[in-house]
């Protein structure tokens, strides 16, 4: 290398940099969008975008409509489908008479067959759809002509009209590829009221407003999520003005109180976080210890200082401003009372402050996801307020792999919830015959009045009946919790103060897509200035 | 100085070492899928992700079946293998798309932020690194290398970051992610070119202490040699002892150093590209490996190996090139 290449090189590398240098400083980035395009900072993104593997199942899906749709207070509301569904009398059989004149972003009529074909798909083994069980009820679907669908049950399934929210995808696009990595997986064809312009995986996922959309062409023209996993960097870039709205977490949701360009919106969820008492555990297996613990843990310090006050104390997996909530079923926090309950149980305190009962110490170990700041923060709280009570909790951080093959025995810092019915939820969550089913009833939870009311709770399309059943539930966790459930947490997220529409649904434990003050982003206005 | 470069010899090593690329190659992708197979990640988990959480043990298992991954690991690689020789790389389960379009969507983005971020971090290190040789304690010298040592300790992540705050948020002049502005619908090269800004300067600057470093070190050493005394004794100009002496062979450890810093180029690059939001490959090289997703992480694999060695082979060309006494014996 002579000295007159260097010297070129170094010119050229000095040119360079200050030609980027102006082009960069000649594109500044700033809030000057115009206010018909919308771009939000979310933090994970779908694996696929094919209802047919589980994208949208809860709604929401923006490129898709399902039968059904929620409202803002998570009423059904007809979409695809003309009207609610007729139910049998015997809860088996529900019939959807379609909308007319619908058609896929491509051109072609939305007709009964596609319906037949996306549930059928769904329900096929072959197909990769991890969410399949939510269907477990279907035993058939029917396209009677082109305007009419019916679903046969294999048993009354009260709630099963929540489930057909899920995306409707056109058979003549979806049906002539591999269903599993088809092209329809990263570029879909529905219904709904954006169509995917483009899908930068990691980057962004960006729609445009769908014209011929039967509801009406959205006033937000252009729609783009950004994907930006690490919470500052997502905050980062709303304040330089790059995202008009993201999820944060609360420290950094504070951070934009005091703005008047921006709203901070907290969205009440089912999102709830518990500790697993497994019943295959000498200590938490014991019905004293179980219930001591569930009053001995401080609940309103929790939301207080590990949430920011932005959550409420749970009292069960359905939160108390839920019409589905037993009043009087509320834990008072009473260490004295849980001490009490120990002694009278026969765990007596040892030297070291830890209980003991004939040779058995009252200690187990508490597993938290690792990387999980909320998870950790409870787990040691909990863990604090029982050793309050003399019972020492060990907690420990891995990752699923190394916590599954422990669940019969540890406890474990989980998390649920979704608004949808209380089926949902608890079903999966208490049913003994479903004990250490995959994820399901994580405990062992093995209550048969339990197991009675959730199975007649999930067949009587009564309201009343399903009610009095959810609340014998609700009671008899009081008495034997196969959990303690200790909050349910608030989604916060800040968004410009650009729009007229912007509002939050209650909200499931798992933010998809769907989730977030964006739920109705077609029915947004830009504000008049 | 101008003489014409020995090409025979060149192609020779370049040949000798592609011969031996292959078996390595093989090799690493055997042991990419013995590892993976040994691992803890569960790849049926990876693909439900959050169903996965409510999925019945039925569902997992009939996942488990579609999938195929309870085969062993060694019929996996051979089917994986027989296919790739016939150009097929596969699906990749976690991204939901074939190999081949999740490598041609992202390795062009990778590989131009690692060129930039590479003569971002090479060009100013090789002056500074002269400069600083020339007077050794100096006040350039001293201010430069204490620099030096505090950007080796820092981060990659913090820096970008801390590049995010600055020039993004207090300046607001560059964008602070993403390959284009968020609501730009097409990719146009002035939109690059300003987002490429921060994630090249960040990962430039990352690297740049062990360029500049090396070649201060270098220098200095040669400097200190019998032939640069000598060409000061006969008179020859400052420029030309410190650029024709002393930077010639001061740069040979620097060559052997570019080859060896591209596997640290890509781990780099892998805070970076997530800081950055920057769609390039190393965000997927992650996924494959903790979704155990066998058929991108083994064409990853070979990539990366390939860069390595390419790397290797550049590293040692470079080396014959400037010291004559080395040779392309490989």
């Amino acid at each position: 290398m002579t000295a007159r290449t260097v010297r070129g090189a170094a010119g050229a590398a000095l040119a360079t940099a200050l030609i980027t240098g102006v082009t960069a400083c000649a594109n500044p980035s700033g809030p000057a969008r115009p206010a018909d395009s919308a771009v939000v900072g979310i933090a994970t993104e779908p694996e696929s975008l094919s209802p047919l593997l589980g994208y949208g199942k809860d709604g929401n899906s923006k490129i898709f409509d399902g039968l059904l749709t929620h409202d803002a207070d998570m009423k059904l509301r007809p979409a695809l489908a003309e009207a609610l569904p007729e139910v049998s009398a015997d809860g088996r059989t529900y019939t959807y008479r379609l909308r007319q004149g619908v058609k896929f972003s491509d051109g072609e009529p939305f007709t009964a067959a596609d319906v037949e074909f996306t549930y059928r798909t769904i329900l096929d083994p072959a197909t990769n759809n991890a969410s399949r069980t939510e269907l477990d009820a279907v035993e058939s679907v029917t396209a009677q002509g082109p305007d009419r669908v019916v679903f046969t049950l294999k048993y009354p399934y009260a709630p099963f009209a929540e489930r057909t929210v899920l995306p409707i995808a056109p058979e003549h696009v979806a049906g002539k590829q591999d269903v599993n990595s088809g092209d329809f997986t990263t570029r879909p064809v529905g219904t709904g009221p954006y169509v995917l312009t483009g899908w930068s995986k990691g980057e962004k996922i960006s729609f445009r407003a769908n014209p011929s959309y039967w509801g009406g062409e959205p006033a937000v023209k252009k729609f783009t999520m950004a994907v930006i996993k690490d919470d500052d960097v997502r905050a980062t870039r709303l304040r330089s003005g790059e995202l008009d709205a993201a999820i944060l977490p609360p420290n950094l949701a504070a951070g934009f109180a005091g703005d008047r360009t921006r709203r901070t919106f907290a969205a009440k969820t089912f999102d709830y976080r518990d500790v697993t008492l497994p019943t295959h555990h000498p200590v938490t297996g014991d019905p004293a210890v179980r219930q001591a613990l569930d009053i001995a843990v401080d609940r309103a310090t929790m939301v207080d200082k590990l949430l920011d006050g932005a959550g409420k104390a749970a009292h069960g997996p359905v939160p108390t401003d839920s019409p589905w909530f037993t009043p009087g079923t509320e834990r008072a926090y009473d260490p004295d009372r849980a001490k009490r309950i120990l002694d009278d149980a026969g765990w007596k305190p040892a030297a070291d402050g830890v209980r003991v009962k004939d040779g058995v110490r009252a200690s187990f170990p508490l597993w938290y996801t690792t990387g999980d700041k909320i998870r950790q923060d409870h787990a040691l709280a909990f863990a604090s307020d029982a050793r309050k009570a003399g019972v020492e909790v060990t907690t420990e951080a891995g990752t699923w792999e190394v916590i599954e093959p422990r669940m019969k025995t540890d406890a474990v810092l989980a998390g649920g919830g979704s608004p949808a019915d209380p089926d949902f939820d608890q079903y999966p969550l208490l049913t003994s015959s479903l004990a250490g089913d995959g994820f399901n009833n994580m405990a062992r939870y093995d209550n048969p009045v339990v197991d009675r009311a959730l199975a007649d709770a999930r067949r009587s399309g009564d309201p009343a009946v399903r009610k009095t059943a959810y609340d014998t539930v609700q009671r008899e966790l009081v008495k034997n919790p196969g959990y303690v459930f200790l909050t349910h947490i608030d989604h916060l997220y800040v968004v410009n103060d650009r729009w007229d529409g912007p509002s939050t649904q209650v909200e499931p434990h798992d933010h998809g897509l769907g989730s977030g003050p964006w739920w109705n982003v077609e029915h947004w206005k830009p504000k008049q200035p | 100085m101008n003489r014409g470069l020995p090409w025979g010899p060149m192609a020779r090593m370049a040949g000798r070492r592609t011969l031996f690329a292959a078996p390595v190659l093989l090799l690493v992708t055997f042991g990419v899928f013995a590892a993976a197979a040994l691992s803890p990640f569960d790849p049926v988990k990876a693909y439900a992700g959050t169903a996965g959480l409510t999925a019945s043990q039925a569902e997992l298992d009939q996942l488990r079946a579609n999938l195929g991954v309870d085969r062993p690991f060694t019929a996996r690689w051979w089917d994986w293998l027989t296919s790739a020789l016939t150009g097929d790389l596969g699906t990749s389960a976690v991204l939901r798309q074939p190999v081949a379009d999740v490598i041609t969507g992202r390795l062009g983005w990778s590989a131009l932020l690692a060129c930039c971020a590479f003569a971002v971090a090479l060009l100013p290190a090789t002056a500074l690194g002269v400069l600083a040789a020339r007077r050794r304690g100096g006040p350039l010298d001293r201010v430069a290398t204490a620099l030096a040592y505090v950007l080796e300790a820092a981060p990659a992540f913090w820096l970008g970051l801390l590049a995010v705050w600055l020039f993004a948020v207090r300046l607001g002049v560059l964008p602070s992610g993403g390959l284009t502005d968020a609501a730009a619908d097409t990719v146009t090269a002035g939109q690059v070119a300003s987002h490429l800004v921060l994630p090249a300067l960040v990962l430039g600057l990352s690297q740049m202490p062990w360029f500049y470093l090396y070649v201060r070190q270098g220098v200095a050493d040669a400097l200190e040699e019998d032939p640069v005394r000598g060409a000061r004794a006969r008179g020859l100009s400052e420029r030309r002892v410190l650029l024709g002496h002393g930077l010639r062979s001061g740069m040979l450890p620097v060559l052997t150093l570019i080859g060896s810093r591209v596997p640290e180029l890509i781990t780099g690059a892998l805070l970076v590209e997530t800081v950055f939001s920057w769609p390039g490959i190393a965000a997927a090289t992650v996924q494959a490996a903790t979704s155990v997703d066998f058929p991108l992480l083994a064409a990853l694999t070979v990539l990366a190996t390939a860069a390595v060695l390419a790397g290797n082979l550049l590293s040692d060309l470079l080396y014959g090139l400037a010291d004559p006494r080395v040779g392309f014996d490989g």
